[in-house]
């Protein structure tokens, strides 16, 4: 039991528990902040796991962009301290046995798998400039292509949330 | 770092999407059914990224599906709250069971 693995303990506890109360809080807006923290906890995973630049991604995109967007649904949509109706308590039953089966069933496939081994020696190198040069590349191992479709999703996004999001003519001149 | 096993993240990772799955099933509101779902996808990032540093660490495939991941993401996350703040024009309320025209 080195630091590094109770400092892995201890992330998981935080990301466990915050996504645990994300998941049954009452208030809708607390919902929302232990899902913050949740996400921060994975970026700390992924900080432990020596990928810096998916955990400063995670905390740009998720931490500042999705949360944010999220509580400010929460502010334009609804009275935030308001309690939500709790769900009927057969439909808690069943979902918590749902999710309780279904985590014992997959753990005991991870548990009784043995092939899990690396094959290769090289280091794990997940530099930027590495990841950068592979994103823009042409060849075998290049992801041009995705990323070209991923730039124009995000345009057909940005302009359909535009769309549906905008109010109809009409209703602005009544 | 070696003392943890791949297995262990694994487990992490499945916990949370099952969590996410727990929530997605007992809510009944828009707003955190979606963050039910994040938190569905982180799970799947956290596994993209372990296999890739324990099984595969001579390519970097694994970190490129989750950046393309959380991109898609954060691109559903919007088209979504643009679609719940639009249902909330017209029907006052983001409760699944309030909307029910297109239900039968």
């Amino acid at each position: 039991m080195n630091i590094s693995s109770i400092i892995f303990y201890a992330i998981s506890a935080l990301i466990l528990g915050a996504g645990i109360l994300a998941v049954t809080s009452v208030k809708i807006f607390r919902a929302a902040i232990w899902l913050l923290f949740s996400l921060v906890g994975i970026a700390a995973l992924y900080f432990w796991m020596q990928v810096e630049f998916i955990a400063a991604i995670q905390i740009v995109v998720y931490v500042g962009g999705i949360v944010v967007l999220i509580i400010f649904s929460i502010f334009l949509t609804q009275n935030s301290g308001k309690e939500m109706a709790k769900p009927a308590k057969g439909k808690v039953i069943f979902s918590a046995l749902a999710a309780l089966f279904g985590t014992a069933f997959v753990h005991n496939l991870i548990v009784h798998y043995e092939g899990f081994a690396t094959n290769s020696a090289k280091p794990f190198n997940p530099n930027v400039a590495e990841i950068g040069t592979q994103m823009l590349s042409t060849t075998s191992h290049g992801f041009i292509l995705p990323f070209e479709v991923v730039s124009m999703l995000l345009l057909a996004a940005m302009v359909g949330c535009i769309v549906i999001a905008m109010r109809p003519n009409n209703e602005i001149k009544n | 770092m070696q003392e943890i096993p791949l297995s262990q993240i694994l487990f992490v990772s499945t916990a949370l999407f099952f969590i996410g799955m727990y929530g997605l099933f007992t809510r009944r509101n828009l707003i955190t059914m979606l963050m039910s779902i994040e938190l569905m996808l982180n799970a799947v990032n956290i596994n993209f990224v372990a296999f890739n540093k324990f099984l595969f660490p001579d390519n970097l495939d694994g970190l490129f599906f989750t950046l393309f991941i959380i991109t898609i993401a954060a691109v559903e996350a919007a088209v979504a709250i643009a679609i719940i703040i639009n249902l909330y024009r017209s029907h006052n309320s983001i409760d699944v069971d309030d909307a029910t025209e297109m239900k039968y």
